[in-house]
């Protein structure tokens, strides 16, 4: 005896099948949306900023004149920063993750700090600036330096690279950890020799995103007081310096022309350097992932 | 030889059975390997029919391809043509969700929804279209009692149903199955993660649930295929070595390789 009317069940095959066809359709055109700003914003700028791509943008110092101005103290400025960046987040962000993940026992205070971490998160960036200028610019008086500022991006970035981290370590499954513990492996073991490997890809992701930021974050450095104009370039991390956003927003503020070109043809140099960093992190993951 | 004769004939004794699935000249490969070798089988309506073999003979391949599951791997070729009553599951007029709204598959693990019991039973009439509150609480109940686990749950309906025993989970997915009121079960290793109870009472359930459906299980227990099944498939390689009634495989098996395996001596 049968309780389902199907001749029902096949009537309603064809709008079923109709409807997975339309959202098939919907979330294609989402992509497309995405794809079609994307387009246009590259268009714009390398139409306006192709002319003035040369060896000579990039190894020229910067100038009033803007037939001779390059970009050469702003992006080795920005690998500066990022030198400082990424070796102090990834440090203390990863650590942070391992310890609320691996170590840290659940209580009102491990909640307390995620809680916290999710929200500085969603901290304006100028006020992580205004914290660097009171904590590192004045009170330990490094000035506009590199390492201020490095250090300044870095607390900006953190609460993401720890959630990313996070994440990624609790998606390994518990299997593993329990494998390696039942060979009699200490916790320290078990982590940098099974955890962290498998948790290795999704880390990175979560890192290079939180980088990109870093790199292309104005509004901090603005607050930092960092110079506009700069005709030399950093020795140590303590000497000042200026960055790739910082020339870009410096060029975009000038009232001439060619100088708002200069600035398409800096940010053609930004998204340049984001790529080759994306494709690292990708090339990094794929080797990491193989193993598993 | 006489006996073979015999025991063939018994097939032919009851020719009001229908063909459910016909297997011609089935080949499937996963990229380069060939995973399924010119396979030809006939499945026939209210029977059980066991698949057994050792492990990566392609028996799960096997019973994937009867409802396309296989599909859901990229890189998964097939060849020749499956008929589901008589029409070929491949041709392209043939969508997999309406093949699926008639087999039914059960899994190796448990894999109920994190909903209430009530709601895994009602999730397959669900998504076809019924709504009719009293249909869909008859429809429940009655799956349950087939399943065989009503009286187990029966109080708690609308308690999340991983509060469930493993047997229990699994006895409901079964339910769930047959609440979709399909006319084929494929079970994938059904009782492989069960307790010998629960995998006794899963056993029963099958017996019972063959009046009404035609049932086709890949199992690694060959006790379990010599106890519940009608027919068995002997797969080694992705080929089909012998295909014949359960009680002559287990008996006197005519292939060489057929009465090493099921005599232990290897896989």
């Amino acid at each position: 005896m049968k309780l389902i009317d199907h001749s029902k069940v096949v009537k309603n095959m064809a709008p079923r099948l109709l409807w997975n066809q339309v959202f098939k359709v919907i979330f294609f055109i989402a992509t497309l949306f995405g794809l079609f700003v994307l387009g246009i914003l590259l268009y714009r700028i390398f139409t306006q900023g192709s002319g003035y791509l040369s060896l000579d943008f990039l190894q020229n110092l910067p100038s009033r004149k803007p037939e001779r101005a390059g970009i050469k103290t702003a992006l080795i400025g920005t690998v500066w920063l990022v030198g400082v960046v990424a070796p102090v987040s990834l440090l203390i962000g990863v650590g942070t993750a391992l310890y609320l993940e691996e170590y840290a026992k659940k209580s009102r205070f491990t909640d307390f700090i995620q809680v916290n971490i999710s929200n500085l998160a969603g901290v304006p960036s100028i006020v992580f600036g205004l914290l660097g200028l009171t904590l590192f610019v004045r009170a330990f008086a490094l000035g506009t330096s590199v390492l201020a500022a490095g250090l300044t991006m870095s607390l900006l970035v953190l609460p993401v690279i720890i959630v990313a981290s996070q994440e990624a370590i609790r998606a390994v499954p518990n299997e593993l950890r329990e494998a390696s513990f039942g060979m009699g492996a200490t916790k320290w073991q078990t982590i940098i020799r099974v955890v962290l490997p498998a948790a290795i890809p999704g880390i990175l992701t979560g890192g290079i995103l939180a980088l990109s930021r870093a790199i292309g974050e104005t509004a901090p450095l603005v607050v930092l007081g960092l110079p506009l104009f700069i005709a030399f370039l950093p020795k140590t991390v303590f000497d000042t310096f200026t960055v790739l956003p910082m020339q870009i927003y410096n060029w975009t503020s000038r009232p001439q022309e060619e100088f708002h070109a200069l600035a398409a043809a800096g940010i053609i140099i930004l998204l340049v350097m984001l790529i080759i960093m994306n494709s690292i992190a990708v090339l990094i993951r794929n080797k990491f992932q193989k193993r598993y | 030889m006489n006996i073979v004769i015999d025991k063939n004939n018994k097939t032919l004794e009851n020719p009001a059975k229908e063909i459910v699935y016909k297997t011609n000249e089935l080949n499937l490969w996963y990229g380069e390997n060939h995973a399924l070798k010119n396979i030809n089988l006939d499945i026939y309506e209210n029977e059980v029919t066991a698949i057994i073999g050792p492990s990566g003979c392609g028996k799960s391949t096997y019973i994937k391809t009867l409802n396309r599951m296989i599909e859901l791997i990229p890189i998964v070729k097939t060849s020749g043509e499956i008929s589901y009553r008589g029409r070929n599951i491949f041709e392209k007029s043939y969508t997999v969700e309406e093949l699926r709204t008639k087999v039914g598959m059960v899994f190796q693990k448990p894999n109920p929804f994190p909903k209430s019991i009530y709601e895994n039973v009602a999730y397959g009439p669900k998504i076809h279209g019924i709504r009719d509150k009293k249909v869909l609480d008859e429809v429940v109940e009655k799956s349950l009692k087939g399943a065989a686990i009503w009286d187990e749950v029966k109080d708690r309906l609308h308690q999340n149903a991983y509060g469930l025993s493993g047997g229990q989970q699994q006895r409901l997915c079964i339910a769930r199955c047959l609440a979709i009121e399909p006319d084929v079960i494929l079970m994938d290793e059904p009782t492989s993660a069960l307790d010998p109870i629960s995998t006794l009472k899963v056993e029963e359930l099958v017996q019972e649930l063959k009046k009404n459906f035609s049932i086709i299980i890949v199992t690694h227990n060959m006790q379990q295929a010599a106890r519940i099944s009608d027919k068995t498939a002997f797969f080694l390689n992705g080929e089909v070595v012998e295909f014949d009634q359960t009680n002559k495989i287990f008996s006197t098996p005519s292939d060489k390789r057929t009465e090493d395996y099921i005599t232990g001596r290897f896989g």
